[in-house]
Order: structure tokens, then sequence, then C-alpha cells
């Protein structure tokens, strides 16, 4: 019983980095109603961008919130030249688009670092806590307590901010926010700037867990988060963080104790999402639209 | 559709088929390789624009498809000796069974949410190739060197009319292209059919398509079984054209980059996804001829592809109406 709690917490853990990842997709989605492929490789770079920070000798901290910012102020810069200018086209240009990025700052990230592995410097001790006999990891709590307060951080921001209204309002009724006086557009690309941020703390949180990385990074985690969101539900915040969450704790149980699955674990979640999609054909928390003929 | 454009038609597929049949007598043996390997790409985004041209779905997953397609030709050929050109529909005919097999409940699911799954179908292919290693070789593939069953060799060497030698690369641009071609009609015809309208019904609205009469689920079903027969096709013609399978050649960037080629070639048209093909063959080649410096090519084939959806968001297809339609619905577009 021990062994499956631990599995559980360490499931959490690697749960709260899809969950970060989820949320930055839920974010774009719904206000701009495009899935964003780039968002992996978004917070690959800003990983790198923290990795370049520390290695010019800037305390571990301050590197964290200027990279944060930089991140931020890179997301909204995507929306307005790039994003923006394809707005008005159909799906497939702008989920193109988002690809063509992906493919660029990937190759952008080899290019500047040179595609060599880097290691990240790692904010948490590596100490271990014995709890009735579950080990659980000081890395893996503070990757908990960081998601939790950045989802915290956000629902204040969404829930009891003007701006965090008026984005939440730019993004359900536009025509109608303008009319108020929100200036929908520069919603669009605040949101892409969070994304931004929110990517930037998944990968800072991400890379020390992997020992070394390259600018391939986040691929594997961003399917993950893919598979989180849609889990969740593409247009819930909450169903994000659940999604991410309980994604985290399935993978890391079936990859544990049921030896087929054991190289397959990728797979099986697929599986498990097709499943529970079939029956919730919009997630477990999203809202089906009806729509006006 | 009036006459004269009737007959432009005529003439444009004319001149098509006349381009497609002299190419090999001015290119080199290299190169007809290369354009074979665009008209297997052709096969793929003719199939996917089935999907999501008309009937509006985006399919990420269709790498499986063609993973599927390739696996079946490589292991009839290589384990049970029979000859890759029959293997071409079985392959194609699998695959459009495997299409209606998943199309079927994933249609329930709708725009972004089906994307999702079938990306994550892309992703899963590789994983579950390698771990049923007894039937498919694991992660070394399948090689078809020493097969028997490769129409063409040993020694292909024909003389055509004009002195010309036909190398077995030819063999594979014929091969390709002729495939192609039927299929690019069978498209057309699907386009023009009672079919190809319920289908585009779909795409512009799912609820009034449904209340015209429109079957949404045997319709979907078939749109996706149809276009996963021509990835199968592709999936196989490209098992005999690399002469070989492995997991890596399906990673999830080949899904992707089935999606950008029909993006580049531009949505619903047909011809001009020809362009979208050459596109992925062509500009990765371009970008390492610009400079081989880790990232860079990456670097130039992300930007090419991001300026030219600004320039041209409906692909060369869209830039085609535009110039071929009546100067008046340019000055005064009704959209």
């Amino acid at each position: 019983m021990a062994d499956v709690l631990q599995q559980v917490v360490s499931g959490i853990a690697s749960g709260g980095v899809y969950a970060l990842l989820a949320l930055a997709l839920v974010l774009i989605y719904r206000s701009t109603g495009v899935v964003n492929f780039a968002q992996g490789e978004m917070a690959m770079f800003s990983t790198f961008v923290c990795w370049e920070l520390l290695d010019r000798g800037l305390p571990y901290w301050v590197a964290f919130f200027l990279t944060l910012a930089i991140s931020f102020v890179g997301g909204v810069l995507i929306e307005r030249l790039v994003i923006h200018t394809v707005s008005r086209s159909q799906a497939l240009t702008v989920v193109t688009v988002t690809i063509g990025l992906l493919i660029l700052l990937n190759g952008a990230a080899a290019w500047i670092w040179k595609g060599e592995q880097r290691t990240l410097e790692n904010p948490f001790p590596s100490d271990t806590f014995d709890v009735g006999g579950v080990v659980i990891a000081a890395q893996d709590l503070g990757i908990i307590g960081v998601s939790l307060a950045i989802v915290l951080v956000l629902w204040a921001f969404f829930q009891r901010t003007r701006v965090g209204l008026a984005l939440r309002a730019a993004a359900l009724n536009p025509a109608s926010s303008r009319l108020h006086g929100v200036r929908v557009s520069w919603m669009l690309a605040l949101g892409w700037g969070l994304a931004a941020v929110l990517g930037a703390v998944a990968g800072i949180l991400v890379a020390p867990t992997q020992g070394s990385f390259d600018q391939n990074l986040m691929l594997p985690v961003l399917i993950f988060a893919f598979a989180a969101a849609v889990l969740g539900g593409l247009d819930s915040p909450i169903g994000a963080v659940v999604g991410g969450v309980v994604l985290g704790v399935v993978l890391n149980l079936v990859g544990a104790y049921i030896d087929f699955f054991a190289d397959l674990r990728l797979p099986a979640a697929l599986l498990l999402i097709l499943g529970i999609l079939l029956l919730r054909p919009n997630g477990l928390f999203g809202r089906s639209v009806v729509k006006r003929v | 559709m009036t006459a004269f454009r009737y007959a432009l038609r005529v003439f444009g597929f004319v001149l098509f088929v006349a381009i497609v049949v002299y190419l090999p007598f001015r290119i080199s043996d290299f190169r007809a390789s290369e354009f074979a390997l665009i008209g297997i790409y052709f096969i793929a985004i003719l199939g996917l624009n089935v999907l999501t041209g008309y009937t509006g779905v985006i399919s990420l997953g269709h790498g499986a498809f063609m993973a599927l397609g390739a696996y079946t030709t490589a292991i009839l050929v290589a384990d049970h000796g029979m000859r890759d050109l029959w293997t071409i529909p079985l392959a194609g005919l699998l695959a459009a069974a495997a299409g209606a097999a998943f199309g079927l409940p994933a249609l329930r699911l709708s725009g972004p949410y089906l994307a999702l799954t079938t990306f994550g179908v892309a992703v899963a292919t590789p994983i579950v190739i390698k771990k049923f290693d007894g039937l498919t070789g694991g992660s070394g593939g399948i090689n078809l060197f020493e097969a028997e069953g490769i129409t063409g060799l040993p020694e292909f060497i024909v003389t055509l009319p004009g002195g010309k030698v036909l190398s077995f690369n030819d063999w594979l641009y014929y091969l390709a292209w002729t495939i192609a071609l039927v299929l690019f009609a069978v498209a057309w015809a699907i386009h023009h059919s009672h079919f190809g309208r319920s289908l585009r019904a779909i795409r512009d609205n799912e609820i009034a398509a449904a209340a015209s009469g429109v079957w949404l689920a045997s319709h979907k079903t078939l749109a996706f079984s149809i276009s996963a027969f021509y990835a199968g096709v592709a999936g196989s013609l490209l098992a005999i054209w690399a002469f070989s399978v492995q997991p890596g050649a399906f990673p999830v960037d080949r899904s992707i980059a089935l999606l950008v080629g029909l993006a580049v070639g531009g949505l619903g048209s047909l011809a001009p996804l020809a362009a979208g093909a050459a596109f992925l063959v062509f500009l990765p080649q371009l970008a390492q001829g610009i400079s081989k410096a880790p990232g860079v090519p990456a670097v130039i084939y992300g930007a090419v592809l991001i300026a030219l959806m600004i320039v041209l968001p409906m692909g060369v297809g869209g830039l085609l109406r535009w110039i071929t339609g009546p100067l008046t619905s340019r000055l005064y577009p009704r959209s």
C-alpha cells in the first residue's frame, strides 16, 4: 500500500507539470479557439533563457522571475506579430502557423544553444521525507507546491481583478465585450503572454527532473499536456488541472503495475482518454456548446 | 460550369498528365526518385483533403494509416512472397477498414478533440509497432532488399522510344504517379458527386446538413475511411520506394507533414495539392542547402511555412483561384 501511495505522490508531481502546460493550452484555446502546437516549444525556449541567465551568474530566483517576464513579452509578441495576422483565416491555416512556430522555435534553440545537453539548477533540495513508510521527495513536494501556487494565483487573477474579468469577457463574447470598452485584440495577446509564462514555469520545473535537457525537452510533455487538456475539457481550466493530475497518477500506476503496459504508458493513457471521451465527448469538465443554425 | 470553363478544366488535366508523363525524360535519375516521393505524398494529401478539405475534420493521425499500409506491403512481400503490386490495393483496403473502425467511434468528437485524439494515435504508432516485434521486426523494421516480389528488380531496364532508358527510379516514378492520377480522378469525382456535396454541407454547417437529410455518422465515417485508403496506398508505395519499413519512418512528424502539405497546397483544392507535396520534399532540401548548422534548416523551414501561411492563407490553390477567377470577383469579393 505504501508503495502505491508513493507512486501516487510522484504521479501528482509529474501531473502538476502536465497541468501547468495544459492550463496554458486551455488559456489560448478559450480566448482564440486555437490549439497551440508551439506551446511546448515556447516553454522549452523559456527554459533555455533561464539556463542562459543562470549561466551568466544571476541568482536563481532573479533569473526565474526575469525568465517569466521575458516569456510574457515573448508570448505577447508572438500573438501580435504572427497569430494576429492569420487570426481571420480558417482553422487549418492557424494550426499550420503554430506548427511552423514549433519547428522554428525548436530549430532556433538548437541553433543558439548549439543543440548540446544542458543542466538546469534544481531549486529544491534533494532530501526525502518518510511519512508512514511512504518516501516523498522534496523535489516532488516543491513541484506540487509551485504548481498549486500558480493555479491559485491564476484563479485569483481571473476571478478577482478587472483585467481578469475583461479577459474572460473577451473570450466569451468578443463583440459584446468590444462594445463595453474591452480591447479584445489586446486581451488575446495578454492570454498568449500568460500562456507563455505558464509554459516557462512548467519547463523550469521539469528540466531538473530530467538530469539534462536539450531542445527536445518539452515534446513528450506537450503530448501529455494535450492529453490532460482533452481529458479535462479544452475550455475548462479546472479540467486542465484535474486532467493533468489524474493523467500523471494513472500513467505512473499503469507503468508500475501492469507489465504489458510498462513500455506502452503513452498508448495506454490515450486508450483511457479515448474511452472517456466516448462517454463525455467534451471532456470531464467541458461544456457542450449549443449552436444556433 | 460553363462549357468554356469545363473545356479549361479538361485542358488543364490533360496538360497535367502530359507533364507527368514527360518529366522523367528531362530530369536525372535521382530527381525521378524525388518526384516519385512527391507523387506518394500527393496521394496521401489528396486523401486527407477528402476528410479535412470537404468534411472539415482535421486529422493529425494519417501517418498511422500510412504506417499500416507500409507494413502490410512489407510483411506480405517479405514474409509471404507476394508481388508488390498486388499488395498496394490490399494495403489501401486494410487502412480503409482501420479508418472506419477508428472513425466510427472517434467521429462523435468535435473538431479539436478529434484532432488531438488522432494526434495521440500518431504519437503512439511507432511505440505500438515496436511492441509487436514478432510481426513488425521491432525497431529494426523489415528489409525488402532480398525480397523477390519487387517488380522492376533486378535489372529492370527498358528502352523507351526516343532512346530514353527506363531506370528503376523512373519505374517508381511512373508507378506512383499512375496511381496518383487515378486517385486524383477519383477525388475529382467525389468532389462533384452527391456524396461530395453532402460532405461539404457537413463542413459548412453540421446541424443544417443533418436537418437536410445528411446522415452524419455514415458520411463522416465513409470520408474517414476513404482518406485512410489513400493514406494506406501512399504508405504501401513508400515501403516499395524505400525498400524497407521502420517504426522510425513513421514519427508524429509525418502526420503533421501531411497536414502542412494540405495547408500549403490549399484546403479543398485538387491539383494544387501537388505543390504542397513538392513543398514537403523540396523545402527541407532547400533549407539544408542554405546552411547545415544545427537548427538552421528548421528555422528556415518554420519561417518559410509561417510566411507562406500569412501571404497565402488559402495555400497555392487559393492563389490560383484568385488569379483565374473573373476580375470582378477580385475587385468586389463576396465576403
